[in-house]
């Protein structure tokens, strides 16, 4: 099982803030796993729809898309960042 | 000696002063302190305040990874970041940034930096609360915001 975690507009969109999912093999990539949550629902679609803008981090590091996901225990998606 | 950086994420206020006391205290070699504050602003007379959410652990990871990088890059002797979450007031603080150094141009410049990369890295995402009450769009990150950080390349 693999812990995701939404933030913001993305969390909003898919309307849970965490949940934890068992991923095919098939997804090796973050650009997989983004592929692979879009089929899960209108809810996925629409927070995913462009998923150019979307950011995600690995055990809370900012990685590429990419970037292999193997091994993450906590996979963190969510807007570009607006702090400051 | 090793200089790391001191880092919060916490709902309530600060108080900048004590900040920089906190910071300055027993530091002989300090020269200069520049502090950054950022604000909740009402973007002309549209909002009333700012909802900031935020990744916990991330956050904190990622104001202590830029926060390092300064004191590295520009010889700090000490920097203190402070980021706020919850709803925030027009008018009350929001971010806090003290870099400390012997000479002033290591500590703008340090200050300078740490901004930049919180901005864009620090996971922290604002929503509008209008004036009307209600709940407003989320705000959309900014190029020049990119721009800003890809200066220091």
């Amino acid at each position: 099982m693999t812990r995701l975690v939404y933030f913001a507009w993305v969390r909003e969109r898919i309307g849970k803030g965490e949940e934890e999912i068992d991923l095919p093999s098939s997804v090796v990539t973050v650009a997989d796993l983004l592929n692979h949550l879009k089929t899960l629902g209108e809810e996925y679609q629409a927070a995913l729809q462009y998923p150019e803008v979307i950011r995600v981090a690995l055990d809370m590091e900012h990685v590429e898309h990419d970037e292999p996901i193997s091994g993450a225990r906590e996979i963190g998606i969510f807007p570009p960042m607006t702090g400051g | 000696m090793t200089i790391t950086p001191t880092i919060r994420v916490q709902r309530e206020g600060f108080d900048l002063q004590a900040e920089v006391d906190l910071l300055s205290k027993g530091k002989p070699g300090v020269g200069a302190v520049v502090t950054f504050s950022g604000l909740c602003r009402d973007d002309g007379g549209m909002l009333a305040a700012l909802e900031l959410e935020h990744y916990p652990g991330m956050a904190e990871a990622e104001m202590t990874r830029i926060g390092a990088l300064a004191i590295a890059r520009f010889g700090l002797l000490g920097l203190t970041a402070i980021h706020r979450y919850g709803k925030i007031a027009v008018g009350e603080n929001i971010v806090l940034v003290i870099a400390a150094a012997p000479h002033r141009q290591a500590a703008f410049d340090g200050a300078n930096f740490v901004m930049d990369f919180l901005k864009t890295a620090a996971p922290f995402w604002k929503k509008e609360h209008g004036k009307d009450g209600a709940a407003g769009d989320w705000v959309a990150a900014k190029d020049a915001d990119d721009a800003a950080r890809d200066k220091w390349k």
